[in-house]
């Protein structure tokens, strides 16, 4: 009697420390090899897109956060730039110098933490942990000017929260050649590493055609050789005037992935560098001239009306919101009164910028952008980013869509590993570097 | 030429209305028209829209409190995008919500996953949040949320505190 075969139904994960505990894969197997995978997610689906409906615009920022949570400014960026598209504003020069920053220090954070996820699943615990401790360097600089390291809702519509602080520029260097060093004790580990190189050469392969068909974009699309980055093709914020290169890989396999993204990091790398030499002076926190006041004590004097001599005072603020005093505020904040809320003094310090104040926070107030629907694209760390915005005039956004980059790559994971074995799975899937908090939304 | 040129020159008279609100091209045509109109941004050279880069919909209901009537109750919106002449152009379908003369009660359009294999997700998604059917779909399903949930959470009646608890105490 001839030996009856039948394939084998496989599920991996939700709870699965290879899926991240997110997302499950039922998978068809014959042996080793994989015949079919079928991807379910939605198991962090938190409403996004209805909840930002419910809130208004500047309360969508926390909600972005939590959006590709491992490069949350990146998420703030592309909301309040659609939202500026939207009002039609433009943001002073040295809040695009920092919002800049601020995104090439994320895209940093997220490569990092890709890739030391990868390579620790297969076995590279010590450049994991390596990466991560450079991954840590670069929080420590993130929450230097935003005061988090993750939920940071430190991009405002029409500027930044804070200016820079007046150690960051020496951080920040510093920063950087202690990341540099990592990433070449990293290369080192890993790129020589037989084992991690033979289990990313030549597995998840994708065509350049099958990724472009299902809207990939990022570095999974870099890595199959078309160069398509929305900071070149639709340069936003100063990316025109920065110099930097799309790296892009030949075959589409995972190697190149992880290739792609050590290049880029490099290349976010110079493109830090090179913003702070053309960053426009600002004023510097801690050069605080004038009279100083603290916050509670000017709230007093101006409820009696004693504001004389006011305009000259700076404000003593509480750390977490030390740079919205008007002196740093005003450089780093775009000059309209109906979206960008005064500073401190303004708010504490006369009425009309107390009304000005209630006038951008009160329910039903807000900020109120034309009817009208944008639709913004910003890279973000896997792929084009995008937001869909439509409003109706009033202060809530009446739909807020996001086009999450690791969505479409998701849809098309079952291409990268049918015909493959079993063991491919793990590096497919660290490399393709899914985000269950902007697939699921 | 700009993209949506070439498109109203084409198909005048299945566009309902054109803007260019803040530089984004846009077009609303009818929705029978949907598939011809994709086929000819995918193929023609001058277009090449490779790209199907976002395909999500909107509700109207009582948009804008009711101040701003709209025909339509849904539109489906896609993104389109190409690489080689780097601009981009939304397509928005109005989508009616009475019921269809074959007694079906969801609205439907045609499915773009002939064209885009990306449009195979985003209608999932679109079917699982507003209840619009794609036709020629090959396996629409519920993609976010789990095949026992009712209704569609991103309707504007569908109120956004309302829970549908899989295990546990109802409610």
């Amino acid at each position: 009697m001839p030996t009856q075969t039948r394939s084998m139904l496989l599920n991996v994960g939700p709870s699965h420390p290879a899926m991240h505990g997110v997302i499950r894969l039922i998978m068809e197997l014959d042996g080793e090899k994989i015949k079919g995978v079928e991807v379910e997610m939605g198991y962090l689906h938190r409403a996004f897109e209805k909840m930002c409906e419910t809130v208004m615009y500047a309360q969508c920022f926390p909600y972005t956060d939590r959006l590709n949570y491992v490069s949350p400014l990146i998420n703030n960026v592309g909301f309040a730039m659609t939202v500026e598209k939207l009002l039609g504003i433009e943001v002073p020069e040295r809040a695009k110098y920092i919002r800049v920053i601020m995104s090439e220090i994320s895209r940093v954070t997220d490569h990092l933490t890709c890739i030391a996820a990868s390579g620790m699943e297969m076995g590279a615990m010590s450049a994991f942990l390596y990466m991560i401790k450079a991954r840590d360097y670069l929080y420590e600089l993130v929450e230097e000017i935003t005061g988090a390291r993750l939920t940071i809702s430190y991009i405002r519509i029409g500027g930044v929260k804070a200016d820079l602080t007046p150690t960051f520029t020496d951080n920040c260097f510093k920063k950087i050649a202690d990341v540099r060093k990592v990433l070449i004790e990293t290369d080192e580990l890993l790129t020589r590493n037989r084992i991690f190189f033979d289990r990313m050469k030549d597995t998840g392969i994708m065509s350049k055609e099958t990724a472009m068909s299902h809207g990939i974009t990022g570095p999974f699309l870099r890595s199959t050789g078309v160069a398509y980055d929305v900071r070149k093709a639709n340069p936003y914020l100063v990316y025109d005037k920065l110099d930097f290169e799309v790296p892009v890989g030949t075959k589409g396999d995972n190697l190149d992935r992880y290739f792609v993204r050590m290049a880029e990091m490099e290349q976010s790398l110079r493109i830090i560098e090179q913003c702070f030499q053309q960053i426009p002076d600002g004023p510097v926190l801690g050069e605080l001239t004038g009279e100083v006041m603290k916050a509670s004590d000017m709230v007093d004097h101006a409820k009696m009306g004693e504001t004389q001599g006011f305009k000259e005072f700076q404000v003593d603020l509480d750390p977490t919101l030390q740079g919205s005093t008007k002196k740093y505020y005003d450089g780093i904040s775009a000059d309209q009164k109906s979206v960008v809320l005064p500073a401190k003094e303004e708010t504490y310090g006369n009425i009309e910028g107390l009304m000005n104040h209630f006038k951008l926070v009160m329910y039903g107030h807000g900020i109120k952008p034309p009817v009208g629907e944008v639709y913004f694209p910003v890279e973000g760390a896997n792929g084009e980013l995008g937001f869909y915005i439509v409003s109706d005039g009033r202060d809530h956004p009446w739909r807020v869509r996001v086009h999450p980059p690791c969505f479409p790559i998701m849809s098309a994971l079952p291409k990268c590993l049918v015909g493959s074995v079993m063991a491919d799975l793990i590096p497919t899937f660290g490399s393709v570097n899914m985000i269950a908090g902007e697939l699921d939304r | 030429m700009t993209p949506l040129e070439k498109v109203q020159e084409k198909f005048g008279k299945d566009i309902v209305e054109t803007h260019a609100f803040r530089g984004d091209e846009t077009a609303v045509i009818r929705p029978a028209s949907l598939l011809a109109v994709a086929k000819f941004l995918k193929d023609t050279p001058e277009l090449d829209f490779n790209y199907l880069m976002d395909l999500t919909a909107v509700d109207y209901l009582f948009f804008a409190g009711g101040r701003i009537q709209k025909e339509f109750r849904f539109e489906v919106v896609c993104h389109f995008y190409s690489i080689k002449h780097n601009h981009r152009l939304r397509l928005k379908v109005q989508v009616d919500d009475r019921e269809a003369p074959d007694g079906r009660k969801h609205p439907e359009v045609d499915s773009l996953t002939s064209l885009w294999a990306s449009a195979d997700w985003y209608e999932r998604e679109v079917w699982d949040m507003y209840g619009i059917r794609f036709k020629g779909h090959p396996n629409l399903k519920r993609i976010l949320m789990y095949e026992e949930f009712v209704g569609h959470a991103l309707r504007k009646d569908y109120p956004f505190d309302k829970r549908q608890p899989l295990i546990g105490p109802q409610n």
